[in-house]
């Protein structure tokens, strides 16, 4: 029996685990189905990780780095190559390990830190042949920066989310020509200093309004064809433009990888695809908490960092607190301009002295408001100079609001003049 | 005027420099924007991040990095420089894998353990 297991070795179940430990908990287990702690970060080589929560620039490997030197100094376990296949009610943690076998754990908290996969060709349906050198971006990164593999060398890339922006810069540095960055959003979804760093320094262009709409090719790629799209996001026909290329990598976003909680019958929100949470990061089954890209995708794993300690933290205090402060629940809802809001659920009794609340917008906006409804009534508003989809928001509700607001609050966009 | 996206953070604030009157920065929310604004019009400049060859190790490339910036032109003469360089496992974060790359200064350190 373990207070807690975490599922997940990336940066949200590390700062987890971390959190738990600080907060006292002595027995806690990490399970991990890769051969080291750090997830995702140990590909991400680039630097950029850190400014916010260490107030330096680190790479992703040193981002890790400082985590996992962090969880050595704990008694926290951890179980490498270990896969989480079910997660029951009675908090039962099935996993299968190469050199453990098929054990089941018994848990009295759990904390959900799978994190995210990418979206694939098939999730998007590019018409076209299926020949080799399609690859996620995510899957190029690891072949370039783990395995030392080169993937191709003239490449198009779909999607201009960062890791494709991040494997634009890569592919050049290493020796590929970069012929294009096709979004068929009128947007990037990727950082702004990333099209700066990664496309714009290497005169890559990125081609806004545009998607792939043929692969052509027996054996490899061969040419991608991209064509322009209309308001509606369809193909525009007569603005075809013929790439002759050997690869096409796929930067067209992330999902949240929630087979388990699903399966464990925890209510899921299908704006974020995660976990349906609590203003602690609960989620809909007591005890378990989810954190960091499993529960909504992050751009910065410096708030994966600080999430993921408010789910530890949160663990802890589930199993050393007696009492359970009872409350009313607020829903937080979308208004206009928002794609959802995380946490969804806010128990105002619980909350300490304030509140966070991140959301997404769906559009660019300038000089905007950002305005809080409790019914039709405005309770709060917060300036912003500049918003965008790709950047994800975040607000702070004081107590002393959640207490006046009524059963639901709507966070809505309204752009001033 | 010119206008930038800064580049230092991933916040990426929208910075207007005055080119004609003595750079003044504006739009920055921190002090390392307005440093960017100003060095990127005068002399600008990248950290660079790649992989080296190592062996020995449980796997075949050590990431690194710049220690800290280098001229934005010489960023491929730093990628080139990196070809020649051959590690042995154990390497230690931090350790110093080529000293003074291209001239400028700049050391290659890695960025993970191996």
């Amino acid at each position: 029996m373990y207070d807690l297991i975490v599922i997940g070795g990336g940066p949200a179940g590390l700062a987890a685990a971390c959190s738990a430990w600080d907060k006292g908990l002595r027995s806690i287990l990490i399970v991990e189905r890769d051969q080291e702690l750090g997830g995702i970060l140990n590909q991400c080589i680039h630097s950029g990780f850190g400014l916010q929560y260490f107030k330096e620039e680190l790479t992703g490997p040193e981002y890790a780095a400082r985590f996992v030197d962090l969880l050595s100094q704990t008694g926290v376990e951890v179980r490498l190559d270990t896969m989480v296949l079910d997660i029951t009610p009675q908090r039962e943690v099935h996993m299968v390990g190469k050199t453990t076998g098929y054990r089941v754990e018994q848990a009295r908290a759990i904390v959900l830190a799978m994190g995210c996969r990418e979206r694939t060709r098939g999730a998007i349906s590019i018409p076209g042949t299926r020949p080799a050198g399609v690859f996620t971006a995510g899957a190029a990164q690891r072949y370039v920066n783990v395995e030392g593999y080169l993937p191709g060398k003239r490449v198009v890339i779909l999607g201009s989310g960062d890791i494709g922006l991040i494997m634009a810069r890569r592919m050049t540095l290493e020796g590929a020509k970069v012929l294009a960055c096709v979004e068929v959003m009128p947007y990037s979804g990727g950082l702004n200093r990333n099209i700066v760093q990664c496309l714009q320094d290497f005169d890559i262009p990125l081609y806004l309004s545009h998607t792939v709409t043929d692969i052509r090719g027996k054996d490899r790629v061969e040419q991608v064809v991209v064509s322009q799209v209309g308001p509606d996001r369809k193909p525009i026909p007569g603005t075809e433009m013929i790439f002759d290329c050997d690869t096409l990598l796929l930067s067209v976003g992330l999902l949240p990888e929630n087979e388990l909680t699903q399966q464990a019958g925890i209510a899921l929100d299908p704006r974020t695809r995660g976990a349906v949470v609590y203003e602690n990061m609960e989620t809909s089954m007591p005890g378990v908490f989810a954190c960091g890209n499993v529960c909504h995708v992050h751009d910065l794993v410096d708030y994966v960092t600080a999430e993921s300690q408010r789910a530890g933290a949160a663990a802890a205090a589930y199993l050393m607190e007696d009492a359970k402060h009872e409350s009313r629940v607020i829903e937080i809802q979308n208004g206009p301009g928002v794609t959802y809001t995380v946490p969804q659920h806010i128990r105002p009794q619980r909350v300490d002295k304030s509140c966070g609340l991140f959301f997404r917008v769906n559009r660019i906006c300038k000089d905007s408001e950002i305005l809080v409804t409790s019914g039709d009534v405005p309770i709060a508003r917060f300036k912003r100079e500049h918003l965008a989809p790709g950047e994800m928001e975040h607000i702070t509700l004081p107590r002393a609001l959640l207490d006046k607001a009524g059963p639901t609050l709507t966070v809505s966009i309204r752009e001033v003049n | 005027m010119k206008e930038l996206i800064c580049i230092t953070c991933p916040q990426g604030c929208h910075l207007k420099v005055d080119d004609e009157n003595g750079y003044t920065v504006t739009g920055n929310r921190c002090p390392r924007g307005e440093a960017y604004g100003r060095a990127e019009l005068i002399h600008p400049t990248r950290m660079v991040t790649s992989t080296v060859k190592c062996t020995g190790g449980s796997r075949p490339r050590c990431p690194v990095k710049t220690s800290g910036p280098v001229p934005k032109d010489m960023v491929f003469a730093v990628v080139a420089a990196l070809d020649a360089v051959e590690l042995t496992a154990p390497v230690r974060i931090g350790q110093v894998v080529l000293a003074n790359v291209c001239g400028t200064g700049v050391d290659i350190v890695a960025t993970k353990d191996i």
